[in-house]
């Protein structure tokens, strides 16, 4: 079982690696949609200071979504996802292998990157570790609540933008907690308890989505 | 009585077509008499004036929004559990009642905003729960909507709504430890309500009006559903 969510994990990797610009291109998404809100609001130091969580946090979710149409598209098309399905390895493990790829791909790559964000928007550098840990907890939760989605929207016409319709009122909890645990933190109030709800988020996330992942890519695939 | 004999869309058909008038004119007749008397015999408030008086319209509004979402997930639920046909169906028809009682909840809230808070939206804890709300509605009647399948479009929709439900708790607290100005219920199954009787009685009609309203139109719906698909 675990041999089959590890091939899964290594063969989606290499898949990414031998095509680095769609990678590369969410995480560009990222850069410049970040890059914007200046450019749009004004570049008050203090203005930017104060919106820095909100806006790397928005711009985090729109890419992760951004490369959820793909997660299930390739397999789906050359016929993978149906050998997955027959195979012997219980399907929610290899959703959840899948899941794992995806984060690999296009969660933390953001995560190494948003430091970078966070210094064109002059956040003070000890905001950067509550910023990086609210990304490690935030984005996995992200890629899960996603895959349900990209899951539900297999093959459809018009996917993408049914995909945001469906997945990002589901976000909401994620950004809000977190952007508000680097909010607090920059209150000096701190953001304990913002990042251990993300964490529980997490867990919760972890421990159900796989099967909803599953029960909806045997829904789509019939 | 054999209830399992109307799980079936080729007899529910003609029991909804029975019933749902009767439904509507339960529903005609506590909305006149909850309009009378939220109107005419309900005293004004002492601070608000005459502008609290959208209360029964918006508070069973925000009600319904929300319960038949729990509903509408239920019959989700039952019709993956079972495979039943016409649970899907019942789903689909109430979407759209869901979705009008969640608009109209925002809408009227807006409208009430304005002379008491001065303006007409906040990003407050229950204004933004409730437009997530919205939004999971509209997001289950779009996914139905592309999907050219019946049976795929009824079960994907299902597994959404369950999904949805779950995340209803969390979204709202979530909302609610970011911020907050919305005033408290002023009902509560604990604590009684904190309103005088009349009023009381005006929304509780209200309420009753409306949940009659959306048994009435729902089951016209699903009728329109069964005779789309060709079941009866």
């Amino acid at each position: 079982m675990l041999d089959a969510a590890l091939c899964v994990v290594r063969r989606d990797l290499l898949l990414a690696w031998r095509r680095k610009s769609d990678v590369a291109t969410a995480l560009l998404f990222f850069v410049i949609v970040a890059s914007l809100f200046p450019l749009g609001i004004g570049a008050e130091p203090n203005l930017l200071r104060g919106i820095a969580p909100g806006v790397i946090w928005v711009a985090a979710l729109l890419s992760s979504m951004l490369s959820l149409a793909r997660l299930f598209a390739a397999d789906h098309a050359d016929g993978t996802l149906e050998q997955m399905l027959l195979g012997a390895s219980p399907l929610g493990v290899i959703a959840a292998a899948k899941t794992i790829a995806h984060w690999i791909i296009s969660g933390l790559p953001l995560v190494l990157i948003a430091p970078l964000i966070a210094v064109q928007y002059d956040l003070p550098a000890a905001l950067y570790p509550v910023l990086a840990l609210s990304l490690v907890l935030g984005t996995p939760v992200l890629s899960l609540i996603g895959a349900i989605g990209a899951a539900l929207t297999l093959g459809l016409r018009g996917g993408g933008i049914l995909l945001s319709l469906l997945v990002l009122p589901l976000y909401v909890p994620v950004l809000i907690l977190g952007a508000g645990s680097v909010e607090m933190a920059s209150a000096g109030m701190g953001g304990e308890g913002q990042l251990l709800l993300l964490a529980a988020l997490l867990v919760a996330a972890c421990a159900f989505a796989p099967w909803a992942i599953a029960a909806a890519l045997r829904i789509s695939m019939e | 009585m054999n209830w399992f004999w109307y799980a079936s869309p080729q007899t529910f058909y003609p029991l909804a077509g029975r019933v749902a008038p009767w439904f509507g004119f339960a529903a005609a007749l506590l909305a006149a008499a909850g309009l009378y008397v939220g109107f005419f015999v309900a005293p004004t408030d002492a601070q608000q004036g005459e502008v609290y008086r959208v209360i029964f319209i918006h508070v069973p509004a925000a009600w319904l929004s929300m319960f038949i979402y729990l509903v509408m997930a239920g019959w989700a639920a039952l019709g993956l559990a079972f495979n039943t046909r016409l649970s899907g169906m019942m789903a689909s028809a109430l979407a759209p009642t869901g979705a009008l009682f969640t608009f109209i909840a925002l809408w009227t809230g807006s409208l009430w905003g304005r002379p008491t808070w001065g303006t007409y939206w906040v990003w407050d804890a229950r204004l933004t729960s409730e437009l997530v709300l919205l939004f999971l509605y509209l997001g289950f009647i779009a996914l139905q909507a592309a999907i050219d399948d019946p049976r795929r479009a009824d079960r994907a929709g299902a597994l959404l709504a369950i999904v949805g439900v779950v995340n209803i708790p969390i979204i709202h607290y979530s909302v609610v430890w970011w911020n907050t100005l919305h005033q408290g219920a002023s009902v509560s199954v604990t604590k009684g309500a904190s309103m005088q009787s009349q009023m009381l009685t005006a929304m509780l009609l209200m309420a009753l009006a409306f949940w009659m309203y959306s048994i009435a139109v729902s089951l016209v719906r699903v009728r329109c559903i069964i005779r789309e698909r060709g079941e009866a």
